[in-house]
């Protein structure tokens, strides 16, 4: 345990309260930092210009953990509805491209999504003559990069809440009268509630402060807060301000968290009282 | 109790999963509000057997016939049927009420009458002060409760028990297995359960199924399957048997001693045939009368005392294995018996089963 802490305080919590302490000076005015406090940085965080990063960062990942959530949940149960002896064969695929370097894999998307990419020779192939469609460089390419890098987290949350599901629960739901469909929104779904927040949780905490896939797919003047925040540290030279939009982050990223923990802690409660909704 | 009529008629079934046949052939039928019992050792069938009449598996072979209608493609969902499953499966999200509630709410009825049917069935099963709370706070007897409230409650025309008070220990089982009786006879629903335990089904059932690999050998009350069996497994399965190995003749059995075993030879055993001549052993008496059909001679080599009686092993000259004999505690008292002992043993023809071998 304490060397554990010692760890912890050596590498998280020091360098973050440096971060933190940074925020509160002044960007000296020819780069370097000014000691002198002021609160203008956080203000400035509120500028509709910066706001508006931040809000369109929160857009996109909240699209890419949707549309994760839906793919990973899917290969996920249909992995767990698979004969036993297969499941960690799947599971090994599914995983598999984590293997190699997660720059690697972006520029993979780019080879794909190129005007003259795979996927354009693809269609070329069944006949299709006209312009190339234009896919690099667009918020959908840096969405697609994003489900596909963080994709096998969802699926791992959400395999194992799967697996350990009772298979009798959904044949006794059959049994009292409901149908597949209402079977999984009453029975399966509610008791895989909380790999679904883990996974999503996971996927949008990585998404929103992600800078190398907008950075990469999303062309040079396409931003996220991850690219602000990069660009302050190493372009503008303005420290604190970074140091500041980081902050924000943070604060965003430990509020997805704590719903997160409060999911976890009510899925059963809340699933109970969705379930006796006709007796209150 | 009016004419029996028969509810389900199970019409040659079987099931074959790839080159194993789970169930071969299988035709019995389960009459109106009678309590039924389908026996036999693990991998006999009977899981299968159950879980066709539910819906969850599809006959490769034959026809379920419930009032005359085949249901056997019918989806669970569409049975009147419901099943107590093994493991209870009971919703671990939601509360006892929600979850006996649960079927109801499947055929949409009035939510007035959810509730007045769910309040009746939760005092049916003495759940009342249970009702709010979770499946994992309950008590493995609670449990099991729940799961019979949440299939009675559906008002079903049969309802399935897979090996119901299998997980419950001995003492409570005995409880259960009353209760599980009077409770039928208080809703009027045809039950049939699953067991591997002959003395559950003995004690529950009206009439019973013996199936072992997938066959049906015998169907009847569980007097008539104890005290005539249909063939020598079925002799050996429920309750305890001394079996004396022979040779067949025509009023008995010769065994391999020269004795002679008086009792009915069954009319497609040929003489000189191989042959078991079987007698429970509390149809066996110590010190018989002279006049008595069979006789032997044997050693006590063990006692075991069970309150209501006394259960010896006593070597004989007439079978490889030690007999069992039961004799009641005041007989026992009157004419004390003890380890090492030469005694007179005797039945009478009437009590002796014989088989082919």
């Amino acid at each position: 345990m304490a060397p554990a802490l010692v760890w912890l305080t050596a590498l998280m919590v020091v360098p973050c309260a440096l971060v933190l302490a940074l925020a509160f000076f002044r960007r000296g005015i020819y780069g370097g930092i000014d000691y002198t406090f002021t609160l203008e940085n956080f203000g400035l965080v509120f500028d509709p210009l910066y706001a508006g990063i931040f809000l369109k960062s929160a857009r996109i990942a909240g699209t890419a953990t949707l549309i994760a959530v839906v793919i990973g949940y899917a290969a996920a149960y249909a992995i767990a509805a698979a004969p036993r002896r297969w499941q960690p064969v799947f599971l090994f695929f599914a995983v598999l491209p984590f293997w190699s370097n997660y720059l690697i894999r972006t520029y993979a998307w780019i080879v794909l999504l190129n005007r003259e990419g795979l996927i354009t020779q693809l269609l070329r192939w069944f006949g299709y003559t006209g312009e190339p469609p234009s896919m690099l460089y667009t918020e959908g390419a840096v969405i697609a990069g994003l489900v596909y890098n963080y994709l096998p987290f969802v699926i791992l949350a959400c395999y194992a809440p799967l697996s350990r599901l009772n298979p009798e629960l959904a044949e006794a739901s059959r049994d009292l009268g409901a149908s597949a469909a209402t079977t999984f929104r009453r029975v399966i779904l509610p008791l895989t509630l909380p790999g679904i927040a883990a996974g999503a949780v996971f996927v949008f905490v990585l998404s929103i402060g992600n800078f190398v896939t907008p950075a990469l797919l999303g062309g040079g003047r396409f931003q996220m807060i991850g690219n602000l925040v990069y660009d302050q540290f190493l372009t503008a030279n303005d420290w604190p301000f970074g140091a500041a939009l980081a902050m924000a982050l943070i604060a965003i990223m430990l509020l997805v968290l704590m719903a997160q923990a409060m999911v976890a802690n009510r899925a059963a409660g809340r699933a109970a009282q969705a379930a006796g909704g006709t007796d209150g | 109790m009016s004419e029996p009529r028969t509810l389900l008629a199970i019409d040659h079934v079987s099931k074959n999963f790839g080159r194993i046949t789970a169930v071969d052939g299988i035709s019995l039928d389960i009459r109106e509000n009678e309590f039924f019992a389908l026996l036999g050792p693990s991998g006999c069938g009977k899981t299968t057997l159950l879980r066709m009449l539910a819906g969850f598996e599809t006959p490769s072979d034959g026809r379920i016939l419930l009032d005359g209608k085949d249901i056997a493609r019918t989806p669970p969902n569409k049975r009147p049927v419901n099943l107590m499953f093994q493991s209870y499966a009971l919703f671990p999200h939601m509360s006892v009420r929600a979850n006996v509630s649960y079927g109801l709410e499947m055929e949409r009825l009035p939510a007035k009458e959810i509730r007045s049917r769910v309040d009746a069935i939760l005092a049916t099963t003495e759940l009342v002060p249970f009702a709010d709370r979770k499946p994992e706070q309950l008590s493995g007897g609670q449990k099991q409760r729940v799961a019979l409230a949440r299939a009675l409650v559906k008002r079903p025309r049969l309802l399935l028990l897979d090996e119901p008070l299998g997980a419950l220990d001995k003492k409570l089982r005995g409880a259960m297995q009353l209760e599980l009786k009077r409770l039928q006879h208080e809703v009027g629903i045809t039950f049939v359960i699953v067991t591997h335990d002959q003395e559950e089904s003995l004690v529950m059932a009206d009439r019973m199924a013996v199936l072992k690999d997938g066959k049906l050998l015998q169907c009847d009350t569980p007097h008539a399957v104890y005290e005539h069996p249909a063939d020598r497994f079925v002799a050996d399965f429920i309750g305890v048997m001394n079996f004396i190995p022979g040779k067949a003749s025509a009023d008995g059995v010769a065994a391999a001693n020269g004795a002679r075993i008086t009792g009915k030879v069954p009319a497609a055993l040929p003489s000189g045939a191989s042959a078991v001549a079987s007698v429970r052993p509390e149809r066996i008496r110590l010190f018989p009368e002279a006049q008595t059909a069979n006789r032997t001679t044997g050693t006590v080599e063990a006692l075991a005392y069970h309150g209501l009686d006394l259960q010896l092993h006593i070597r004989t000259p007439l079978s490889p294995k030690p007999f069992l004999v039961r004799v009641t505690a005041d007989a026992a008292d009157r004419r004390p018996v003890s380890s090492g002992d030469q005694v007179e043993l005797g039945w009478d023809a009437a009590d002796v089963r014989i088989f082919a071998e």
